[in-house]
């Protein structure tokens, strides 16, 4: 009976040291959890990415690169030799009775040389050593190289196929730009030839949405319209109002009728606005171009923030300026040249542009310092896009020493 | 809504063109970081041009190469790593060789002795990066004698090329040559070369003599000696040691003298009464003027470059600051205004740049400001650093440091106003007190 009355203990007692086993040797306490990394993602566009990835290629190492050690302050500067002065503490000079009069040098005559000769085959010099790491490691953290090309083409790899039936309409196209018209065709047909145009592109677009890269494809036909024009595209404008030369033939009336919605206005609205403005740009450019030294325009694309800072950083490695006098560290000074292909300055391409703030001497010496970091650190070339040639082309260097003059 | 993109893209259009401008034309680049090093240049021995001048063609290259490296700014290649030797003066320069030891600046040389014993030096700089000279070959002519400061004059122009600033080597320092132990030190002027080559004495240790000056023409010299039992400013020409007692009046003491620019007044402290005032005397016809009145001790004047200001150290604010007055005298502005003690002023050649000693938290620094009393830089610190006198390009100081405790001793020391480059001037014994002479003729 009393066995039965402590049934109940016995069994919450199993119960409880089963549990404090468990505990024990099961690995219920642990004491080191594995750790869960939580991280805040946020999903962003593909445009979005191309510019952040832009932007990470620029080093920015003009403005954030660390400092050249100041020069010892004045509260740390080294004492003076102990053991020189403790070399001279005991050695007395015995005075003389008489000073002797002290000797005068004649000052020497002083006249000017002719112009030396001149060394041949100075094109071929080797080039200079390269800048010592030192420098490099000062101005330019080794960490700026470029990204490498994204594997997945931010473009269309291959230009977007051109409709073949559309593209078949040469003749019709030529009719329709045709300034007199025909004396026997009604003035409606040539109605109709522009008023379906824009029914035609809504239609190519939305036949071949896959296709259709709007932003991308629009922005090159800008560029040849500021360079030479050609025959061949000054029909360009003509072309796209030929698609519609064949689909009124196909359905005129329909399209209208049955789709008299505003999206015709709009894309032609949008269509207009882009042409503007992307007319605009050319005309800048065409204009910066003609100011460009060569006078020819600059194509391709622009170099990057990082391809800008690769060449600022390689010519900031060899800008010394610790010979400069105190005037010339004063002075700004422009610098411009042309380049070869080779990404290599024209050495006698390189010539002051002009200068702020000093004397027409301290300029000079400014450009001269400025001219010896140009050639010093060209060694292979600078590392500058080939294929972005027209880019830097010429280039414009201004040395600005303000930095420099509070190290 | 139509209306709506177009406005919006044309906005777009607005940004577009201005982007599409500065992405042509000439690539604009803005270099503001450089680095601060000494320019590389190789000096080859001079080439001798009759075994006459052999021994003179090294010591003249080396002369110019220690004057040049000396000032920090330029750093020599060692010979043992040319390409190619100049053996020639006229023949012409293998840039390709220079440039591949990373040599910035070549410097070529002859020397030759002509007929009646006299040393004639040319030299070329060139640039090698360039591939071309800078400036013009000089040649100089003078006695076998002056073969020191030829090489001086060469390194002169050579620095003056590249710098774009005058040089400083063909130039003196008058000083007080130190002697014996701290209690019973001896003291006599000399002069050297900058580089402390060549000192000569000026005075014997008979009496303490104190602070030397050089007149703008570096002819005369000025100091204060207490031959008489009290301080009293003598003028000494350089050439026949001859010197003679300024004016001065009965129971005054006068010290701390200069020159005006115009060479014919000094400036000095003279103390009557038991008040120290600043005066200004003219040298021929002995009549001075007071130029401050004040019960304050002011003394240590220093003229401008133009001879219109004055600056000078004065403790009427209750501790020695620097003030500016005109050089007639007149209300002085106080430029100094930092923790410590400022003292002996002086104007840098160029006008720019005020020196002076300051002592603040128990050391001396040697320090520069603008003659507002902007931009203070103190450029040197140690147990005594005190007398800046600089150099005739304004570029570099002069000054005195001393050592601590009883075996202590005073040396000549000098820096760049950047604060780079402190380094002793070789003298025999102590030295103190420098003054810098203008460059030589």
């Amino acid at each position: 009976m009393l066995h039965k009355e402590h049934i109940g203990h016995y069994v919450s007692g199993a119960g409880h040291l089963g549990l404090i086993g468990w505990m024990l040797f099961g690995g219920w306490l642990s004491p080191n959890p594995d750790p869960v990394e939580v991280s805040e993602v946020s999903v962003i566009s593909g445009a979005e990415y191309a510019a952040l990835v832009a932007e990470a290629a620029a080093p920015k190492a003009a403005s954030e690169a660390p400092q050249v050690p100041q020069a010892a302050a004045p509260d740390e500067a080294p004492a003076p030799p102990q053991t020189e002065q403790a070399e001279q503490a005991e050695r007395p000079i015995t005075p003389p009775d008489a000073v002797p009069e002290p000797r005068a040098e004649a000052a020497p005559d002083v006249s000017q040389l002719a112009p030396p000769p001149q060394a041949e085959a100075q094109e071929e010099a080797p080039d200079a050593p390269p800048a010592p790491r030192t420098d490099i490691a000062v101005l330019a953290p080794e960490v700026s190289a470029r990204p490498q090309p994204r594997p997945t083409p931010r473009v269309a790899p291959t230009p977007v196929a051109r409709p073949a039936p559309e593209a078949k309409v040469d003749d019709a196209v030529r009719e329709a730009a045709e300034p007199a018209p025909q004396a026997d065709a009604p003035p409606q047909k040539e109605q109709q030839a522009t008023a379906p145009q824009e029914a035609a592109v809504q239609t190519a677009l939305e036949n071949e949405p896959a296709k259709a890269a709007p932003l991308t494809s629009l922005r090159p036909k800008s560029r040849p319209a500021q360079a030479a024009p050609k025959p061949a595209e000054a029909e360009k404008p003509v072309q796209t109002a030929e698609k519609p030369a064949e689909k009124p033939a196909a359905k005129p009336a329909d399209k209208p009728a049955a789709n008299p919605a505003p999206k015709p206005a709009v894309k032609d609205a949008v269509k207009d606005a882009l042409a503007e403005a992307l007319g605009a740009a050319g005309a800048a450019e065409g204009a910066t171009s003609q100011s460009g030294g060569n006078g020819t325009a600059a194509s391709g694309p622009p170099l990057t923030a990082g391809e800008r800072d690769d060449l600022r950083v390689a010519v900031s490695a060899c800008w010394n300026v610790g010979a400069l006098s105190s005037d010339a560290m004063r002075t700004t000074v422009t610098v411009a040249m042309s380049m070869g292909e080779d990404g290599r300055p024209i050495t006698n391409s390189i010539r002051l542009a002009g200068f702020d703030g000093g004397s027409s001497a301290s300029a000079q010496q400014a450009f001269d310092v400025a001219r010896r970091a140009i050639i010093r650190c060209t060694k292979d070339g600078y590392n500058l896009p080939r294929d972005k040639y027209a880019q830097w082309r010429d280039i414009e260097m201004t040395f600005n020493p303000e930095k420099m003059r509070q190290r | 809504m139509s209306r709506l993109i177009a406005m919006c893209l044309m906005a777009l259009g607005a940004f577009v063109a201005p982007a599409a401008h500065a992405q042509n034309g000439p690539l604009k680049i803005e270099i503001t970081d450089g680095v601060i090093e000494p320019l590389p240049y190789a000096g080859p021995d001079f080439v001798a041009e009759s075994s006459a001048a052999a021994g003179m063609a090294a010591q003249l290259a080396r002369v110019v190469a220690e004057d040049l490296s000396g000032t920090g700014l330029f750093r020599e290649v060692p010979k043992e790593a040319f390409i190619s030797q100049i053996t020639s003066f006229a023949s012409p320069v293998e840039f390709s060789d220079w440039k591949a030891i990373n040599a910035q600046a070549l410097i070529t040389g002859a020397v030759d002795l002509a007929a009646g014993g006299r040393l004639v030096v040319k030299f070329r700089v060139y640039d090698v990066f360039a591939g071309q000279e800078i400036g013009s070959g000089l040649q100089f002519v003078g006695t076998q004698d002056g073969w020191r400061r030829m090489a001086h004059k060469v390194a002169d122009a050579v620095y003056s090329r590249i710098t774009g600033e005058g040089g400083y080597f063909d130039s003196r320092v008058v000083f007080v040559a130190e002697s014996g132990p701290k209690n019973e030190r001896k003291k006599r002027l000399a002069i050297m070369d900058y580089d402390g080559a060549n000192v000569q004495y000026l005075t014997d240790s008979r009496s303490i003599v104190l602070a030397p000056r050089f007149s703008p023409t570096g002819d005369r010299v000025l100091y204060t000696s207490y031959e008489s039992g009290f301080p009293r400013i003598y003028v000494l020409d350089v050439a026949s040691v001859g010197k003679r007692a300024l004016e001065n009046q009965e129971g005054t003491m006068s010290f701390a003298p200069r020159f005006a620019p115009d060479g014919r007044t000094v400036v000095y402290s003279l103390t009557q009464g038991g008040n120290t005032d600043i005066y200004a005397m003219d040298i021929a016809s002995g009549a001075a003027q007071r130029l401050t009145s004040a019960p304050s001790i002011e003394t240590a004047p220093s003229f401008s470059p133009d001879g219109g200001q004055i600056v000078f150290e004065s403790d009427r604010s209750g501790a020695p600051q620097l003030y500016i007055m005109p050089a007639a005298g007149g209300e002085a502005k106080r430029i100094s205004f930092g923790q410590g003690r400022y003292g002996t002023p002086v104007w840098s050649p160029r006008g720019d740049l005020i020196a002076f000693t300051k002592q603040s938290k128990g050391r001396f620094h040697i320090g520069v400001m603008r003659t507002d009393g902007s931009e203070e830089r103190l450029l040197t610190a140690s147990f005594l650093d005190e007398g800046p006198t600089w150099a005739p390009n304004g570029r570099v100081i002069m000054f005195t440091r001393e050592t601590q405790g009883a075996g202590g001793q005073a040396s000549l020391y000098s820096v760049d106003i950047t604060g780079r480059n402190v380094k002793r001037v070789r003298t025999e014994g102590g030295a103190s007190d420098p003054a810098w002479s203008p460059l030589q003729n």
